[in-house]
């Protein structure tokens, strides 16, 4: 028996930040004081606040010790395992106030959070199967196979409202009574966790942190339609998610939790991995199971639907990672519990990945139904530096930007959609002032061309050409037909494409266009970025008057491009001039401005 | 593992095992002074008997802690029991032996042990 245990976050953003160093250090310090046999170090995954990592916490106190390195480490060990005084200038300072250490769940970041998917991550330690069924891993799996049939299973997931969560929010209980009403000698079951939204990384998160729990969902929705073969198509971008993701299977098999004879209930199930190699498309459920038989990953029409033919032609469900990890606690908890949670179309929560320019970064699990300005402003803590929020990116390369006048939606996926973004699978970036709404469009156009799979026409050669006219736009060479064209192009590249990532390839577009549109005139008419974004439509100049001559600025210039001789005001070269800003930062005077 | 009984004992097991790590406001708290003073009377044992006997009684609402010097160095080992609305009881000169009784007569029976409280040393 320990009587403290220390748990590390292990995920991908502490691993980066240096959290592995901390383990090692940890160890080796907690054995030199003679405390291995008292305190547990345990690595687990991602607590959500990866702006603070490496993250480290001590339980029973539940102090939250942030940016942790080395030196930090002894000192810990030193005051709070071995004298039991927690050491309150290396705490994350907002459960610091006055005197009085705050609980993690009083903070901002965590109190208006409601963990559900996550609920493990950043308590178990992934790689023991034991922490994760002294969790009540497994128990919905062990209620299922000897309690309930599988139509009962599918009543359960129907009444509990839960829609996916890879973004389209088709309802899942729907998707698996199709799958159980088609007979067929084999069904599959399969995963997606080929996560491409750039910025998100929810479902990294809980195959990093809690693996079990999607051993253990895929199970139960084998044993629902009639599966005994499941299979997880996971990036081969994700080593550590990978990698705990096999323990956790190797795990699962040696204890009779995957195999024959499940819990002496006579059913089967087993699991494969998968890995994509990189390719956006492949995040699509049709290009993904054409990739999962070992075919080039391309889409095809729908129908048939994958449950009607998916996997080698059989019956398939396929479910993101984030909705598979609510599906044993809707099991243990009941339909009740989780309809309880959300809106009205829209139950449970949802896990968004917050990015950009926000004080928090990191993983937050909030109810459906809450609104973008408690996300931004409470959770997320603002906009760092006193800046001004202009817009929020919803739903990656397929969503939109939500501007300030919508601050107060309440988010699920309907209102997204009326709002001409979309959930997506949960990226979430924000964006203030300094940011050019032309030139996010630009961002993801150029992501979409590059991902296009090229398979059909209006998604391969419309995506180029728009953005080759909002390339134009941000060179200052756009005209006002140009914003009618691409109107007119975005129509029908969605209607026309093949697959999802053509048809919602232009809602960046759309929803700048939308909401933002006299920054594209700005560019066209004024030749102006108003944000200051666009190199071409710049022009860095020296206020002769604010120009001490110190020098600084020419030799910080990487081109040689401004001349002058000291104390006396220096020139740029506009011929020369890259506009790279390295200039502006480096001016202790203010002198230089961009225009 | 061949049945779902076999999973849920395993599971009891284990959730003694991985100790506390939610939020315990409502918990009984046991602490243990154990700085120098204390560690150098004999605080160490102390606190290993109390986890080891929590963890034997599988008593989930206890949480078992260490804190620093409360200023009676004298009186070390010192442990102080703090119950969710009542006076903290302040035990001193503490064995491990101690703190098996105290487990069971106060932590699991509500009896605060007098005998082994400050007030009667006197």
């Amino acid at each position: 028996m320990y009587r403290s245990t220390v748990i590390v976050c292990g995920g991908t953003g502490c691993t980066s930040s240096g959290s592995l160093k901390v383990i090692e250090t940890l160890e080796k310090e907690i054995g030199e004081a003679g405390l291995a046999e008292e305190v547990k170090v345990i690595k687990s995954g991602c607590f959500g606040l990866c702006a603070l990592g490496p993250i480290m916490v001590v339980y029973p106190e539940g102090a939250f010790y942030a940016n942790m390195t080395p030196d930090h480490v002894k000192e810990v060990v030193q005051e709070h395992l071995l004298k039991g005084r927690i050491v309150k200038h290396l705490l994350y300072d907002e459960t610091v106030a006055e005197e009085e250490i705050k609980s993690l769940d009083q903070t901002n970041f965590y109190q208006k959070q409601l963990r559900v998917a996550l609920r493990n991550c950043g308590v178990i330690d992934p790689e023991n199967i034991n922490e994760y069924i002294a969790y009540d891993g497994y128990q919905a799996l062990g209620k299922v196979l000897t309690e309930m049939t599988p139509e009962q299973v599918i009543k359960v997931i129907k009444d509990s409202g839960l829609r996916g969560r890879g973004g389209a929010g088709f309802p899942t209980g729907l998707k698996w009574s199709f799958a159980a009403a088609n007979q067929a000698d084999q069904k599959y079951v399969a995963c997606n966790a080929d996560e491409g939204d750039p910025g998100a990384f929810m479902d990294r998160s809980v195959l990093e942190g809690d693996p079990h729990v999607l051993i253990e969902a895929m199970a139960i929705a084998g044993y629902a339609i009639g599966a005994n073969q499941g299979y997880v198509y996971v990036r081969a971008e994700y080593p550590i998610a990978v990698e705990r993701l096999k323990i956790a299977i190797g795990q699962a098999r040696e204890m009779g939790l995957l195999g024959k004879d499940i819990l002496g209930s006579g059913f089967d199930f087993d699991m494969e991995l998968r890995l994509g190699a990189g390719a956006f498309v492949c995040g699509e459920e049709t290009a993904l199971m054409t990739s999962i038989m070992g075919k080039r990953g391309e889409p095809r029409p729908r129908p048939p639907f994958p449950a009607v033919s998916g996997i080698f032609q059989k019956p398939t469900v396929l479910n993101n990672v984030e909705t598979y990890a609510n599906v044993p606690r809707i099991i243990l908890n009941g339909a009740e519990w989780f309809n309880s949670m959300g809106t009205e179309k829209s139950k449970g929560t949802k896990v968004f990945a917050l990015g950009g320019k926000i004080n928090n970064t990191g993983l937050v699990e909030v109810p459906m139904g809450t609104t973008l300005r408690e996300i931004i402003e409470e959770i997320g803590g603002g906009i760092p530096n006193g800046k001004k929020f202009k817009a929020a990116q919803t739903g990656g390369p397929s969503g939109g930007c939500i501007p300030a006048s919508h601050l107060d939606i309440e988010i699920d996926y309907d209102n997204l959609l009326a709002i001409g973004s979309m959930m997506g699978s949960g990226g979430m970036i924000v964006m203030d002032e300094d940011n050019c709404m032309v030139d996010i469009a630009k961002f993801f156009l150029e992501f979409t061309v590059e991902e296009s799979c090229g398979k059909c026409t209006p998604c391969r050669i419309g995506t180029k050409r728009l953005y080759e006219i909002l390339d134009r736009i941000t060179k200052g060479q756009g005209t006002m037909e140009d914003i009618p064209k691409m109107k007119e192009l975005c129509h029908f590249i969605k209607e026309n494409s093949l697959c999802g990532l053509g048809q919602t390839a232009p809602n960046p577009v759309l929803s700048t266009l939308q909401y933002f549109e006299d920054e594209y005139i700005a560019h066209i008419q004024e030749k102006r970025c108003p944000a200051g974004v666009c190199k071409d439509l710049l022009s860095f100049e020296i206020v002769p008057d604010l120009c001490k001559g110190c020098t600084l600025c020419s030799r910080k210039c990487p081109v040689g491009a401004i001349s002058g001789t000291v104390k006396n005001p220096h020139v740029i070269d506009q011929d020369k001039c890259i506009k790279c800003g390295a200039c502006i930062e480096s001016c202790k005077f203010k002198a230089i401005i961009k225009k | 593992m061949k049945s779902l009984a076999e999973l849920q004992a395993l599971r009891d097991q284990m959730k003694a095992k991985v100790g506390i790590r939610e939020d315990d406001s409502d918990n009984i708290r046991v602490v243990v002074g154990m700085a120098t003073c204390g560690i150098a009377a004999g605080a160490r044992p102390v606190l290993a008997a109390f986890t080891e006997e929590v963890a034997k009684r599988n008593l989930q609402n206890v949480t078992v802690a260490q804190t620093g010097c409360i200023g009676i160095c004298q009186y070390e080992p010192v442990v102080e029991v703090f119950e969710p609305g009542k006076e903290k009881v302040t035990y001193v000169k503490m064995t491990p032996e101690k703190a098996v009784r105290i487990v069971s007569d106060h932590l699991v029976n509500g009896k605060p042990v007098a005998e082994f409280t400050k007030s009667a040393l006197k």
